[in-house]
């Protein structure tokens, strides 16, 4: 199997799956940790609670198995939520342990209204990647260009304590914020490329040329 | 930035796209799926798509198309129509939506929308707020596309739909729908000043103009467009109108003749024009 969709009753897999049938990657949903081990890309999809969704994985001993698939050195993606989850720690109502696997922290977006814009929390739309940075050659991002756009829905931000991991960075309202991280095999990011049309998509292919 | 969304939406009944006045005297257009992949193509932002009948014979008949749309349409995809339970949410997101829009079973038991943004977040959760003004200037929230009579006021509905944790108003003017008159900017302004959450505009585009007008002085988030496209593309691409099935009034579509009241402006002339008004705006290349 291509792609293995770690499946931990959190999220809206489904487009995450028509999106790698559509370039024609073969991918499976699961839980199972032999059938994610033996995929060639693991992707961590999620929308919702970070709490919630850590218990989940905790529970269903999902987190020992990312562990071993990322020690494995094979690619490993983390969307939206999938991306706040490998942090230390998300101040999420309460403060939740994460992880661990990326130095930092989750935080809420705090941001200041002008007199004629508001910024509604969560995010819900398009907003453009801009380069940050380390080049995307080396990423999954290399097939994409800088200021894409691409869609976000989100209430946190990820805050990496080491700033050379940053390949992305996005403004909403006065602040800016992290929108791509790759820390080795690792490549994380807060937008649904599944969601962002073509472009989007372009990061679907790329996986595709590359590991399947 | 905020870049402001423009969401064509369509109106369904059984496998038809269909158009009415006022949410009423509904005529067949063409195939959902046909439409959702040119606006998809045309650069939509997000699409909407709302069972019309589904309130009123208590049905569902929708997840068949989500389905098929959301294999080959790679934006967001908000469904609405007769959704009354939890579980009703969960069939249509694991159909292929990613957002639900609710109305009647709103109303009726308002911690639906808590019970529902706490089950699938808030960005997961648009109240459909359809309007209607009063003859003293006043503004109530009608249920059943517009049908039926609540008495509630939309302030302080729309202050509550906030409170119990919705991420999004889709803001109907049921006056203005299918019109092509312009939006209700009043109102628009009275619920975007309101609340935090994003407002949607929808009910009565029938030019440009009245699109920069909802965001320019409405302050709308995003803008929700069905007559004024829908006509738009049936008016420049003939063969559309060969692709429906025979259910329901099919007559105006038999008839070939186009929809005087709006021109053949595409989303992609939408957009454009926006844009030269310094409005910001997703482009695909």
């Amino acid at each position: 199997m291509d792609v293995a969709i770690i499946d931990y009753k959190m999220s809206n897999l489904y487009s995450v799956q028509a999106a790698c049938k559509k370039v024609g990657i073969s991918s499976v949903i699961t839980s199972d940790r032999n059938v994610i081990l033996d995929a060639n890309v693991a992707i961590l999809p999620g929308v919702g609670a970070f709490g919630e969704a850590l218990s989940h994985l905790v529970k269903s001993k999902l987190d020992e198995c990312i562990y071993s698939f990322i020690d494995s050195g094979k690619p490993f993606i983390g969307i939206c939520l999938g991306l706040q989850l490998l942090f230390d720690s998300s101040k999420e109502f309460g403060n939740h342990k994460g992880l661990g696997l990326i130095k930092g922290t989750v935080k809420k977006f705090q941001l200041h209204s002008n007199q004629s814009i508001k910024y509604p929390v969560p995010q819900i739309g398009w907003n453009k990647i801009t380069q940050s940075g380390n080049s995307w050659k080396k990423s999954l991002l290399r097939n994409n260009h800088d200021n894409d756009f691409m869609y976000f829905v989100h209430s946190y931000y990820v805050e990496p304590e080491d700033d050379s991991i940053v390949i992305s960075k996005t403004t909403y309202g006065d602040k800016e914020y992290c929108s791509a991280i790759q820390q080795n095999n690792i490549f994380a990011i807060q937008f649904h490329p599944e969601k962002s049309g073509d472009v989007g998509l372009n990061i679907y292919k790329t996986i595709k040329k590359e590991y399947c | 930035m905020k870049y402001i969304r423009i969401i064509p939406r369509l109106d369904i009944k059984g496998p038809n796209l269909v158009k009415g006045i006022h949410l009423e005297g509904l005529r067949v257009l063409g195939k959902p799926e046909d439409f959702a992949k040119l606006y998809y193509e045309q650069g939509a932002d997000e699409l909407i798509y709302q069972d019309t009948v589904a309130s009123l014979y208590q049905r569902n008949s929708l997840t068949d198309i989500i389905t098929r749309t959301a294999e080959d349409i790679f934006i967001p995809i908000t469904v609405g129509g007769g959704l009354r339970t939890l579980e009703d949410i969960n069939k249509v997101l694991r159909a292929g939506a990613d957002k639900v829009s609710i109305n009647t079973a709103a109303i009726k038991n308002p911690e639906f929308i808590t019970e529902s943004s706490r089950a699938f977040g808030s960005s997961t959760i648009v109240v459909a707020v359809e309007v209607v003004k009063q003859p003293d200037n006043s503004y109530l929230a009608y249920t059943d596309n517009g049908r039926e009579y609540t008495g509630i006021d939309v302030l302080s509905w729309v202050k509550e739909v906030e409170y119990r944790g919705a991420g999004e108003i889709m803001l109907t003017s049921i006056d203005r729908d299918g019109t092509g008159s312009g939006f209700d900017i009043d109102l628009i302004k009275m619920v975007s000043s309101a609340v935090q959450i994003h407002v949607i505009a929808h009910g009565g585009a029938g030019n440009i103009n009245h699109i920069k007008n909802a965001i320019n002085d409405g302050h709308a988030d995003a803008i929700a467009i069905s007559s004024m496209l829908h006509y738009g593309l049936i008016n420049q691409e003939d063969n559309l109108l060969n692709k429906f099935n025979d259910e329901g009034n099919i007559e105006f579509l038999k008839k070939n003749v186009s929809f005087k009241t709006f021109g053949s402006e595409s989303l992609i002339d939408v957009k454009q024009s926006l844009s030269d008004e310094k409005i910001p705006l997703r482009f695909i290349a």
